[in-house]
């Protein structure tokens, strides 16, 4: 075996172990092109799921003075958001029922179905809550009296302070319960 | 005139030599197709040239509508009462999406019966299930942008049935309403679904839909004792077109071309003569007043879940399409060979028929909403009542007021939601209306504590007085 010999089997030994230019060239351009995707889908990702993670303060607004209800009776009550976007108008308010139960004493409803979320009414005459999705049908305590609701309808906190009744703003009620 | 035609003739060759069009089309044109291919064939390009339809006159309401929730409801009632032909354009965005649903859907079932989707075209079956899904998407994401007050309690209704999902359901909900509640973010989400994501993913499923069509050839009709053998194929079907095929163009897409117009005529007449949708009352998520339902091709799934006991309804809204969208998946697995003749697939010619009976029915009753309370029943009339004074009269007014119309019916008047008591004289006694109404039932709320035992009473005397010869 001459020198030459030699060094070329050398470098084909070498080579072997090494990867081609064209074995390079692809996965340096599968790395740039993932690297490149990277940095613009994450930003894209995070926007889209951004509601996911972003928790909405819940505060205290003001419903009305005590006096404004009747014991035993309830009322149609309206109250906006925590955070409202600027354009989100009307989408901003939300409503509930609310029941003065004593003197002191508040319970405040959702007006979402524990079935489904559709918007309950209140019949005074017969002390229901009706849903007009199902027929869903509640008590004036929000307990289920009859149809498909799985349990009774969800509750807002309330409280008195300085004679005016207040709400704390919740996340919709999904499957009946507040989620937080 | 003829050194005119010559000068055209001349610009149309350099053009077509920069740009190869012709060489990319004719093939397309004149590749050949198996004879015999008629009318059952038509409802794939049908849907396309909708799906045409409904990006064109999109693209156009889409020049005025204002996906804001303070504005859409007003832009939405500019473009039916004010705009140029905006009214007509709103009716064939509507009834072209109907026709899309109906149109895919008749096609996936012909598919299906003529079992078009066995080797090799299990890729053709699986793309176009992609495409029903996503069509279905559209449909459901269009109607939000009504956002009207069915609009909003829609999406409500959205979020809670997604929030039935197991572990992530908390998230999906928050992620269809964009926060927490229904919200200024609420409606930007969808519209930008219903007109750049899902659309964008229709174009590439079209079009790799339609590229799988070209390449693995339009299925020829089904013969009876002919069956799919995956190892000859291949071979057979070349043979076959080779020895019999029929050009493309026009042997075939004359058919397509007729019918396609003759839907576009159809969509183009219904939307003149009933118009676009009426909207509901402007979006209020305070207001209690709304009934919300879905467009007449999602109104079955509503139905179903109305009428799926409770136990059983959580089960229903998640497994129902998640079992059905995996057999449809699975199906190309499970038969991709065999016969293809209807005549020979008896089970499919049963699944067939009773998709179309479930979704009809379903639909009726959808439609129907028996299970929905009556709001502001009618009170009984005199005539109906047959007195105006005494315990029956009295027993009629509480049957108005208490809730009870609400939900059962007498004479036609009231609601469906529980039995028809127009004779319940007939076969209920004094005691068992007593108890009934003190304490309910399986549906019916109890009404021992609302109501005085002289009012009871006086209920109990007017049922009784309902019977067939009154």
């Amino acid at each position: 075996m001459n020198n030459n010999e030699k060094n070329q089997s050398q470098r084909e030994t070498a080579v072997s172990n090494l990867i081609t230019r064209r074995q390079f060239l692809t996965r340096l351009s599968l790395a740039a092109g993932g690297l490149g995707a990277a940095l613009i889908g994450v930003p894209i990702v995070g926007f889209l799921f951004s509601p996911l993670l972003k928790k909405e303060p819940e505060v205290w607004q003001p419903i009305g003075k005590v006096d404004d209800f009747k014991v035993g009776e309830t009322t149609h009550v309206t109250f906006s958001d925590a955070s409202p976007l600027p354009w989100a108008g009307v989408a901003a308010e939300t409503a509930a029922w609310l029941r003065r139960t004593s003197d002191q004493e508040f319970t405040a409803f959702t007006i979402n179905c524990s079935h489904l979320g559709c918007p309950v009414r209140w019949l005074p005459q017969a002390e229901l809550f009706m849903c007009p999705c199902h027929g869903g049908v509640y008590n004036n305590d929000g307990s289920v009296a009859a149809g498909p609701p799985p349990q009774g309808l969800a509750r807002y906190p309330v409280r008195v302070q300085n004679g005016q009744v207040e709400i704390r703003t919740t996340p919709l009620p999904i499957e009946g319960q507040i989620i937080s | 005139m003829k050194r005119f035609t010559a000068i055209l003739t001349q610009i149309w060759t350099v053009i077509d030599d920069r740009t190869g069009l012709s060489e990319m089309v004719a093939p397309l044109l004149s590749h050949l197709v198996p004879p015999g291919a008629k009318w059952s064939y038509v409802f794939g390009s049908a849907t396309l040239f909708v799906f045409i339809l409904q990006v064109v006159t999109g693209t156009a309401l889409a020049t005025i509508y204002i996906p804001s929730t303070q504005d859409a409801y007003q832009s939405i009632n500019f473009i039916t009462n004010e705009a140029t032909f905006g009214s007509l354009l709103r009716g064939i965005h509507f009834f072209g999406a109907s026709a899309m649903v109906v149109l895919i859907g008749i096609h996936a079932l012909r598919t299906f019966l003529t079992g078009s989707f066995k080797f090799p075209r299990e890729a053709n079956w699986l793309t176009g299930l992609v495409l029903l899904a996503l069509t279905l998407g559209m449909g459901f994401t269009g109607q939000l942008l009504r956002w009207d007050q069915n609009a909003i309690w829609s999406v409500v209704v959205g979020s809670e049935m997604a929030g039935n999902s197991p572990v992530i359901g908390d998230q999906l909900a928050k992620f269809i309403l964009a926060g927490e509640t229904l919200g200024g973010a609420t409606l930007s989400r969808f519209t930008a679904f219903h007109v750049f994501f899902i659309p964008g993913l229709i174009f590439a499923f079209v079009g790799f839909h339609l590229y799988l069509v070209i390449r693995n050839g339009i299925s020829e009709p089904p013969e009876v004792g002919h069956p799919v053998d995956p190892k000859t194929y291949r071979s057979w079907y070349q043979k076959m077109l080779h020895e019999r095929g029929v050009p493309f163009w026009p042997d075939a897409a004359w058919r397509d071309v007729m019918f396609g117009v003759g839907v576009i005529i159809v969509i183009v007449s219904l939307a003149l003569i009933l118009g676009p949708p009426l909207l509901d009352k402007p979006p209020d998520p305070t207001i209690v007043q709304a009934n919300p339902h879905p467009d007449w091709y999602l109104l079955w799934f509503f139905a179903l879940l109305a009428l799926t006991p409770p136990p059983l309804e959580k089960f229903a809204i998640l497994l129902f399409p998640l079992v059905g969208g995996l057999v449809m998946v699975g199906l190309p697995f499970i038969a991709n060979r065999g016969e293809r003749h209807y005549k020979r697939r008896p089970w499919a010619v049963g699944a067939v028929l009773m998709i179309i009976l479930m979704i009809g029915t379903l639909g009726i009753a959808g439609k129907q909403s028996n299970w929905s309370p009556d709001f502001d029943p009618t009170p009984l009339p005199a005539t109906v009542v047959g007195t105006t004074t005494g315990p029956i009269a009295d027993g009629a007014q509480l049957f108005n007021e208490r809730g009870c119309e609400n939900c059962h019916r007498i004479a036609g008047y009231g609601g469906r939601r529980g039995p028809d008591l127009s004779t319940v004289g007939d076969r209920r006694t004094e005691e068992q209306l007593t108890i009934r109404i003190l304490n309910g039932g399986t549906n019916m709320p109890a009404f021992g504590s609302t109501l005085t035992p002289d009012e009871v009473d006086a209920l109990v005397a007017f049922l009784q007085s309902r019977t067939t010869n009154q």
